[in-house]
């Protein structure tokens, strides 16, 4: 790992400042991602920018019809929250289910959506659930996020303040996971929503995306048999030593079906 | 150089690091507590697991300046002077090692599981090691060892 300078401010502001005062200063959320980044020397920040001290990231609430996640909220938590387990069982369920529990108890939905690794799970959450990305200068729809590997909406120095998950009338996901890393091959959100049934897709493309052939086969029927004989194409999609393209583009289907029968 | 204050097995040290230093390097190059491992140093093999503030963490994976004013737990801290901890005995007892290297990682994963779960299935004992990897491939008495050692702890 190359030297940095390391501050751990203890508000949004000051660490937004200290991110804007130098376009080489990097943000650290849980670190689970960065951290194994700068021990590859892939990264060399000038400064590392702390954000475990920083109180307006953090916390869980439900009010209404919507559950609002903090940034700096880790994975453990929100998998523990017994609030998001009510209110979207599928979210607590996908975060019960990254990496391991070392990992968990250390990122952070914040890290991991902003990160917006092609394979991370909770990409799909937030498109599916058509969640409003909250920054410390703007709201951003999932709809407008996410924009392809490791590629987000976020301007440089911008930071995720917390996320606002609708609460969808059902929703379900299911993933197979590489066996060693735990990433998803193919990972699959589907939701019921206000806004009709939206399905977003991680481990399958270049980043996360919606599937508009499962889309349209639950917006007839939102049943696993409705997916019966579904094809996505596989054209874009990943192809690696542990799977082929058409092979990931099969497992959208049979991740979907499941996503759905989860959903209930 | 930034200046870090941890309470590492129930003492408060301080020291002087360089701010990219692991915690994993600090508590074995700083403080010669040797016991925790570094494995895969790629965060899959669970064998550099510790406790800060008592949650289970790869070590590999953390820096010893996000620990500061954190209490650490290492697997040197677990025994009561000679009477191993309940986990450690478990381990003993049901020959939950070969060759010893993961085990230090898997007990203080499983420390930290039996916290939270006192009564769990085999299912979810081997969940609980999806984070830490055997070469010697001795899962069938880890998974026993930690059982019997959740049962002595909640006991």
């Amino acid at each position: 790992m190359y030297q940095f300078e390391f501050h751990r401010p203890k508000s949004l502001a000051e660490a937004a400042a200290l991110l804007e005062a130098n376009e080489d200063a990097k943000a650290l959320s849980g670190g689970q991602t960065l951290l194994p980044t700068l021990k590859q020397r892939l990264a060399s920040p000038s400064d590392v920018v702390d954000l475990s001290a920083v109180p307006e990231l953090k916390g869980i609430s439900v009010s209404g019809d919507t559950v609002t996640i903090g940034a700096f909220t880790r994975h453990v938590d929100v998998a523990k929250s017994a609030e998001v387990a009510k209110a979207i069982p599928a979210l607590s369920q996908l975060a019960a289910h990254i990496g391991d529990p070392a990992v968990r108890n250390r990122g952070t939905i914040g890290g991991s959506v902003a990160n917006n690794d092609p394979a991370a799970d909770y990409p799909s959450a937030v498109l599916a659930l058509n969640a409003t990305i909250h920054t410390n200068k703007r709201t951003i729809a999932a709809d407008d996020f996410f924009k392809g590997l490791f590629e987000t909406a976020l301007d440089a120095g911008e930071l995720i303040v917390k996320f606002t998950f609708p609460v969808p009338k059902r929703a379900g996901y299911a993933k197979f996971p590489n066996p060693a890393s735990r990433y998803a091959m193919v990972g699959v959100f589907v939701a019921e929503t206000a806004s009709g049934v939206r399905v977003a897709v991680t481990g399958a493309g270049p980043g996360v995306f919606r599937a508009k052939e499962i889309e349209a086969a639950l917006a007839g029927s939102f049943s696993a048999a409705s997916l019966d004989g579904v094809k996505v194409p596989s054209a874009g999609m990943n192809s690696d030593m542990h799977g082929s393209a058409e092979y990931r583009a099969h497992l959208v289907t049979v991740m979907a079906k499941r996503a759905v029968a989860a959903a209930g | 150089m930034p200046t870090v204050t941890i309470t590492v097995n129930g003492k408060a040290v301080t020291r002087e690091v360089e701010a990219r230093t692991l915690l994993v390097q600090f508590l074995r190059e700083h403080l010669s507590l040797t016991g925790t491992h570094v494995g895969c140093d790629t965060s899959q093999c669970g064998a550099c697991v510790v406790h800060v503030d008592g949650q289970a963490i790869k070590s590999c994976t953390t820096l010893a300046v996000q620990a500061d004013g954190s209490a650490v737990t290492t697997i040197e801290g677990l025994a009561d002077g000679q009477t191993l901890h309940p986990m450690q005995e478990a381990f003993r007892e049901h020959h939950g090692l070969q060759c010893g290297f993961c085990t230090p990682g898997m007990i203080m994963t499983a420390v930290d599981f039996a916290k939270n779960n006192k009564n769990p299935t085999e299912a979810e004992i081997r969940q609980a090691l999806e984070g830490n990897i055997c070469r010697c491939t001795g899962y069938h008495n880890i998974v026993k060892a930690v059982a019997a050692g959740t049962a002595a702890m909640n006991g």
